[in-house]
């Protein structure tokens, strides 16, 4: 007898009589809900799009690169087309003379879509309160993920991916558009 | 306009009009280029700028002088310490201050840890651009050293605010400058890892050599600083014509090349590394004690202890950290050797808390300069080439 796998669980796991991997193999039946299949392969194939604007471009190099190493998560696919990506990464200051090139490249992503904002310019302008400067990333685009610091270190930004992938996971239903 | 493939062939070419950036992984952040195209060849090559534009100058305009420290590490964020270090020390010039020798030196470490990690994000990209992805994981391995030790200095890995007006906001940690011995002599053998794969690699050269030529009078008229300067053949280091710090107590070459291509850029600025290094060396050996801070309190807040004990230092203190010092009226200039060239302050003070004009001299904004006259003539191949090469950082060109 095999149960569906409970909402919001991991699907591909099947709670029922048969103890032997053989013997779950050789039915060859996984049962889940669309959401849950859904969730489950958007949040572990976050493709980045890094708009690296200002000096938290740096930090997120350094979490891409050597030491901290962000593949472990599989979020290493950095694609610089937005057409491939589905989450942005908002890192560094937005000018008034960027902010309609952010918002183009926001929708150009194809559904669905996330954005973290990292940085205190990206979340609320900084230290940069001036004629030049958009006060937050979030006049612009929607933001999911908020990752402080003037830069955040790499392992807040990697934090702060976690906390979105957490967010995919619980949503009430996977985003079909 | 007729391009040069139509003459040669025959066939009837259009120009057309491309536009590279504001975002693309390699205009290193954000620079829009508008390039004309005959084919594969650029005939024409217009840099748009300001994508990045803060408004620092504006803002130092409100702030206290203590209080600008920080916005100029965001100029050349690759190079926070050196950035602070030409900014602290033109308000010292304006204050008619000297530091205590020991912050001299430690200043001097600071500035070259600086150049290093700023060099090395150059390596990384410039190499990452080209397709030699590998020297970028060997780049970052090595600042994230850097970044350490940084860290333990200052409490931040970038952005670190560390040089005070009047000298160090504190002296070395204990084994601090043990690390960054020990730093230092393992550096030049694993700057060997990104060498050896390039400096004699057939593809790199080929990718390099002759490519970007920047020619001696152009680099001079185009009042270029720094690397791209030296690899066009003109030997200017502020550090030797106009020693500041302790640079003249030590001993260290000024890398010069003549080619004026980015294969010259790229020597010229492996080499700067490793003097870097011999300079560290240097100071740590030579470095005295002593106090890091200056002791006059009407410039520096005094120390935490006596604030919390006597009534005077507390009345210095407030009037530190609400007002700042009011410097005499005047104006100064001073500029330091940053990595990307001569970076210059220059304020005028009309005898307030605040600078009534901050004017910043990026090398990289001038350095730019060189990229509407070189990029015509190459492929667009090279053009990601020529723009690493000359290592422009958008904070810094922008402000």
């Amino acid at each position: 007898m095999i149960r569906l796998a409970k909402k919001g669980r991991d699907p591909f796991i099947i709670y029922g009589r048969e103890k032997s991997v053989e013997e779950q193999l050789r039915r060859n039946i996984l049962l889940t809900t669309v959401d849950a299949m859904l969730k489950w392969s958007r949040r572990n194939s976050l493709w980045p799009l890094p708009l690296g604007l200002a000096c938290c471009a740096i930090e997120m190099m350094g979490a891409f690169f050597s030491r901290y190493d962000m593949a472990r998560f599989g979020f290493e696919v950095f694609r610089f087309s937005p057409r491939q990506a589905d989450l942005m990464i908002v890192a560094g200051t937005v000018t008034k003379k960027m902010a309609p090139i952010v918002r183009r490249l926001y929708d150009q992503m194809s559904e669905p879509k996330w954005v973290i904002a990292m940085g205190a310019c990206a979340m609320a302008g900084g230290p940069y309160n001036s004629y030049a400067v958009v006060q937050g990333v979030d006049n612009l685009i929607p933001v999911d993920v908020y990752v402080p610091g003037c830069p955040p270190r790499p392992e807040s930004l990697i934090y702060g991916i976690m906390k979105l992938r957490d967010k995919i996971k619980y949503e009430r239903e996977a985003k079909i558009l | 306009m007729k391009g040069s493939f139509e003459k040669d062939t025959g066939v009837n070419t259009d120009i057309i009009e491309l536009n590279m950036g504001p975002q693309h992984p390699s205009t290193h952040g954000v620079m829009r280029i508008v390039l004309e195209l005959d084919g594969e060849v650029i005939v024409k090559a217009k840099p748009v700028i300001g994508y990045l534009h803060r408004g620092t100058e504006k803002i130092a305009e409100n702030r206290s002088y203590y209080q600008v420290v920080p916005y100029t590490d965001r100029l050349d964020y690759l190079a926070p310490m050196s950035n602070e270090l030409g900014y602290v020390m033109a308000v010292e010039k304006l204050l008619g201050i000297e530091v205590p020798e020991r912050a001299k030196f430690l200043r001097v470490i600071l500035a070259e840890l600086a150049r290093i990690a700023s060099h090395l994000v150059w390596l990384g990209s410039n190499a990452n651009d080209i397709g030699a992805v590998t020297v970028f994981l060997y780049a970052f391995r090595e600042r994230e050293k850097i970044y350490d030790l940084l860290e333990a200095i200052s409490g931040q890995r970038m952005n670190n605010a560390f040089l005070k007006i009047g000298g160090l906001m504190g002296d070395a940690p204990d084994g601090w400058l043990d690390a960054v011995r020990a730093f230092v002599k393992q550096f030049p053998e694993k700057l060997k890892d990104p060498d050896g794969l390039l400096t004699k690699n057939k593809i790199w050269k080929e990718r390099t050599e002759g490519i970007g030529v920047i020619p001696r009078d152009l680099a001079i008229d185009l009042s270029l600083t720094g690397p791209p300067l030296r690899a066009s053949g003109v030997k200017r280091d502020l550090r030797k014509d106009n020693p500041y710090l302790v640079y003249d107590q030590l001993n260290f070459d000024i890398p010069v090349e003549t080619a004026g291509d980015v294969y010259a850029r790229y020597l010229v600025r492996m080499e700067e590394m490793r003097q870097s290094v011999r300079i560290i060396e240097q100071a740590l050996d030579k470095l005295p004690d002593g106090p890091v801070l200056i002791e006059d309190y009407k410039i520096v807040p005094p120390p935490k202890s006596e604030v919390y004990h006597d009534i005077p230092e507390l009345i210095h203190h407030f009037k530190l950290i609400s007002e700042g010092f009011h410097p005499p009226k005047g104006e100064v200039y001073f500029a330091v050797e940053a990595p990307k060239g001569e970076l210059g302050y220059f304020i005028v003070s009309d005898g307030s808390n605040k600078p009534y004009r901050l004017r910043i001299r990026p090398p990289s904004f001038v350095n730019l300069q060189a990229l509407e006259h070189i990029l015509p003539g190459y492929l667009i191949a090279d053009a990601v080439a020529i723009i690493g090469s000359l290592d422009p950082v958008f904070g810094e060109v922008d402000r």
